[in-house]
C-alpha cells in the first residue's frame, strides 16, 4: 500500500497519513434536536405567547386596578353612579321580577314560571364607554368584574403553578427513590400511589379541601390558617402526585437496568449521585412535559374545587369562585359567568397545545398522559 | 381462576381497609390541632355548645385515636352517620341519590364511548386532512373546558332561555315515574359530562390508530388485498381499542364514584354528588365523609370486577 491510500479507506491512520484533515462532525445534544423540532411548531409558540400574555395581564392586575379602573378587587360600589357614554347609570340597580328569556321586567300579571326574582342588577359591560371603569360590568356588590377577573387570574395561576411545582418535585423524588431502590421501598410507594387511584381526584380534593377549610392545618410546627391559599395549593398538589409519580417511576425503573447505571455503581457512585446526576437528567424531558400539562390540569381542578367551595375561600377572587358568583346573576348578566370561564379555557388550551408540542419535540415516542 | 378470584378479593378488601384509614386521617387527624376541636368541626356552622358536647362524647373525641377510628367506622357501617346540619342519615341520603347519579353516568358513558371512538377513528383515518385538524382543535377545546362551566353556560343558553328553552331546566325525573321525562331531563347533562371524555378518548384513539397502522401485520393485510374497511375493523381497531376499554373502565368507575359531582350540581340532579356538594357550602362534614368512603369502596369493587373480566378473557392476566 504505502502511498496509495484510497478515498474510501475507513482506517483513520491511513486517512490521517493522506494528509487531509478529518471532517469535523459536531455532536448534537438531544436538547438541540428537540429545539430543532420545536422551532417549526409555530402553533405551539403562538399558544405559549398567549399564555405569557395571560400571565402578564394577571400579574399587572394592581396596575390595571389603580390606573385604569380606579378601584380595588374587593371595593364595593353599590351606591355609586357611573357615566356610560355620557349617560349616568347606577352601578347596581334595584332588582325585581324579570323574564327568564329576555331579561326584561315582568308585569305583575305574568305567570311566575316565566319570571325570576333577581335582587339587584349590576351594570353590564361598558366596553370602555366609561373610561375603563366596569369594562366587563360589575357584580351584585358593585365590584368591577374586569379587576376581579385579573386578580382572580392571579390566584388561579398562583395555585395552579404552585401546586404543579410542589407536585412535580414530590413525584420526582418518590419516583427516583422508588425506582432506584426497588424492593420494599418501591412496594410501599407504589401501594401508596395505587391507594389514591381508589379516590376520584375531585372527591379527594373536596374531602381534603373542605376538611381543612374549616380550621386550617396545624401539625409538625406548620400552621396554615383556614382561607390561606396554601390549603388549595397543597391539596391539589397532593392529590395529583400519583398521576405524575407512577409513570415517572416506570421510566426510572427501566433506566435503572441500563448499562450506564451499572457503570456508575461499579465506579462507586453514591445512590444520591446516581439518582440526581444519572437518572434525573434522563427523565427531565418527561418532567418538563408533565409540568406544562399538569398546570393546565390543576387550574381546572382549582376552579372546580373553588366553585364547590372547597378550594379558594371568599372573598379572595379566583376564576372558580367568580364563576360561582356569576351563576347567581346569569339570567340578567351572563358575562359574569362567561368571562372567567373563557379565561380558564384560553389559559388551559394554551398550556395543552404548548405541552403537546413540547412532548412531540422532546420525546416523540413517549406516552406521557395526565389523568383527571 | 378461583385462586385469582380469591387473591383479587383479598387485595380489594385490604385496599378498602386502607381507604377507611385514609378517610379517618383526612377528616379527623389531618385538620386537627387548630382552634376548633374535632367535634366543633363536625357539628357544622349552626351548632349549639350542647350539640358539640354530645358529638364529642358520641364520637369519642375525648378518647385516644384508635377509639375514635372505631367509633367512626361503627357509624359509617351501621347507618348511624348523621349530618348535624340537616339531621338526616347520610347513608339513606346517598341511597336516595343513587338512581340519579347512576342514570347520569351510564348515559354519559355510552355517549362518550360511542362518540369518542367515532371521533378517534375519523381523525385517525383521515390524519393530516381537514377533518382531522378540525376534530383535533375541537377535542383540545373540549378537554380544556371546565365541565361545570360548560354545564352552567349550556343550561342557561339551551334550557333557561338564553337562546332557547328546548331542553328542560335541570332536575331529575325518575325513570319509573316518566321514561320520557327521564330522558329529556338527562340529555343535556349527559352531553355536558361526555364532552371532556369524547375529546380525551378521541385523541388517545387517534394516536393508537396511527401507531397500529404502521405495524407489519397491517401491511401484510393490505398486501393480501383485504378491503380497507376490513383492515380497519379487524386488524387496526382490535388492537387500538384495548387501551380505550381499560380507560373506560377506570373513568366510568371514577365518574360514578364521585366524579359526576360537578355535573349533578350544575343541573340540580339530586344525585349523590350534589348531596356532597351542598354539604360543602354548609361545611357539613359527615355527608362528605360518607360519599368519599363509599365512592372509594365502589371504585375498588368495580376495578376488581373489571380485572376479573379481564382474567376471564385473557388467561395470562391470572398468572401475572
Amino acid at each position: 500500500m504505502g502511498q496509495g491510500a484510497t478515498e474510501f479507506s475507513l482506517d483513520p491512520a491511513t486517512a490521517l497519513a493522506s494528509g487531509e484533515p478529518p471532517s469535523v462532525i459536531r455532536g448534537r445534544s438531544p436538547w438541540y434536536l428537540a429545539w430543532r423540532r420545536m422551532r417549526r411548531n409555530y402553533v405551539g409558540f403562538a399558544f405559549l405567547a398567549l399564555f405569557v400574555v395571560i400571565v402578564a395581564a394577571c400579574a399587572l392586575a394592581p396596575v390595571y386596578a389603580k390606573h385604569v379602573a380606579g378601584t380595588g378587587p374587593d371595593a364595593n360600589h353599590v351606591l355609586a353612579i357611573v357615566k356610560v357614554n355620557g349617560k349616568p347609570e347606577r352601578v347596581v340597580s334595584k332588582g325585581g321580577y324579570f323574564y327568564k328569556k329576555t331579561g326584561e321586567l315582568c308585569p305583575t300579571t305574568a305567570s311566575s314560571s316565566e319570571c325570576v326574582l333577581i335582587s339587584s342588577i349590576p351594570v353590564g359591560p361598558t366596553w370602555f364607554g366609561a373610561g375603563g371603569k366596569y369594562v366587563l360590568g360589575a357584580d351584585a356588590n358593585g365590584r368591577d368584574i374586569a379587576v376581579r377577573l385579573l386578580y382572580g387570574g392571579r390566584t388561579s395561576l398562583i395555585v395552579g403553578i404552585g401546586s404543579s411545582a410542589i407536585c412535580i418535585v414530590l413525584a420526582v423524588l418518590l419516583a427516583l427513590v422508588s425506582g432506584y431502590f426497588g424492593g420494599w421501598i418501591d412496594f410501599v410507594i407504589t401501594r401508596f400511589f395505587d391507594l389514591f387511584y381508589a379516590f376520584p381526584v375531585i372527591l379527594l380534593g373536596i374531602a381534603l379541601g373542605s376538611a381543612l377549610a374549616i380550621s386550617g392545618f396545624h401539625h409538625f410546627g406548620i400552621s396554615i390558617e383556614s382561607g390561606s391559599l396554601w390549603i388549595p395549593t397543597l391539596v391539589i398538589s397532593y392529590v395529583e402526585i400519583p398521576y405524575v409519580g407512577r409513570p415517572l417511576r416506570g421510566q426510572v425503573l427501566s433506566l435503572r437496568e441500563k448499562e450506564f447505571i451499572e457503570a456508575a455503581i461499579s465506579q462507586g457512585a453514591s445512590p444520591l449521585r446516581i439518582m440526581f446526576s444519572e437518572l434525573l437528567p434522563n427523565i427531565v424531558s418527561s418532567v418538563l412535559v408533565f409540568f406544562t400539562l399538569i398546570i393546565a390540569n390543576n387550574i381546572v381542578l382549582e376552579a372546580a374545587l373553588s366553585y364547590l367551595g372547597a378550594g379558594v375561600q371568599p372573598p379572595t377572587p379566583s376564576w372558580g369562585t367568580l364563576i360561582a358568583d356569576g351563576q347567581q346573576l346569569i339570567v340578567s348578566r351572563p358575562w359574569l359567568a362567561l368571562a372567567p370561564g373563557i379565561a380558564i379555557v384560553l389559559t388551559v388550551l394554551s398550556l395543552n397545545v404548548f405541552g403537546d408540542g413540547l412532548r412531540d419535540a422532546l420525546d416523540p415516542r413517549a406516552k406521557v398522559k395526565v389523568g383527571r | 381462576m378461583l385462586t385469582f378470584l380469591i387473591r383479587r378479593t383479598i387485595g380489594a378488601v385490604l385496599v378498602c381497609i386502607a381507604v377507611t384509614f385514609i378517610v379517618f386521617l383526612i377528616f379527623i387527624v389531618v385538620p386537627g390541632g387548630g382552634k376548633l376541636g374535632t367535634a366543633e368541626r363536625i357539628a357544622g356552622k349552626n351548632a349549639t355548645p350542647q350539640n358539640v358536647i354530645n358529638i364529642e362524647h358520641d364520637w369519642g373525641f375525648d378518647k385516644p385515636l384508635p377509639v375514635q377510628y372505631w367509633r367512626m367506622m361503627q357509624k359509617m357501617f351501621t347507618n348511624n352517620l348523621v349530618s348535624y346540619t340537616s339531621q338526616q342519615k347520610v347513608l339513606t341520603q346517598i341511597w336516595e341519590g343513587l338512581p340519579a347519579t347512576f342514570s347520569l353516568t351510564v348515559g354519559a358513558g355510552i355517549i362518550w364511548l360511542f362518540f369518542g371512538i367515532l371521533v378517534g377513528v375519523i381523525s385517525g383515518v383521515t390524519a393530516g386532512r381537514l377533518s382531522d385538524r378540525v376534530i383535533t382543535v375541537l377535542a383540545l377545546i373540549g378537554i380544556s373546558m371546565p365541565v361545570f362551566w360548560l354545564g352552567i353556560i349550556s343550561r342557561y343558553y339551551l334550557a333557561e332561555g338564553g337562546i332557547t328553552t328546548f331542553f328542560p331546566d335541570g332536575e331529575y325525573v325518575g325513570l319509573t315515574q316518566s321514561p320520557l321525562g327521564w330522558l329529556s331531563h338527562l340529555v343535556l347533562p349527559w352531553l355536558v359530562l361526555a364532552v371532556l371524555f369524547i375529546g380525551f378518548y378521541g385523541r388517545v384513539l387517534r394516536g393508537n390508530i396511527l401507531d397500529t397502522i404502521n405495524e407489519d401485520y397491517v401491511r401484510t393485510a393490505k398486501a393480501k388485498g383485504l378491503s380497507p374497511r376490513r383492515i380497519l375493523i379487524k386488524h387496526v381497531l382490535r388492537t387500538s381499542l384495548i387501551p380505550i376499554v381499560t380507560l373506560f373502565g377506570l373513568d366510568f368507575a371514577s365518574v360514578l364514584g364521585g366524579g359526576a359531582i360537578l355535573t349533578e350540581t350544575v343541573f340540580d340532579l339530586h344525585g349523590v354528588g350534589e348531596y356532597a356538594a351542598q354539604s360543602i357550602s354548609n361545611f357539613d362534614l359527615p355527608p362528605i365523609m360518607g360519599v368519599t368512603m363509599y365512592g372509594a369502596f365502589f371504585i375498588v369493587g368495580f376495578s376488581m370486577l373489571v380485572d376479573l373480566f379481564y382474567a376471564y378473557l385473557d388467561p395470562r392476566v391470572r398468572f401475572s
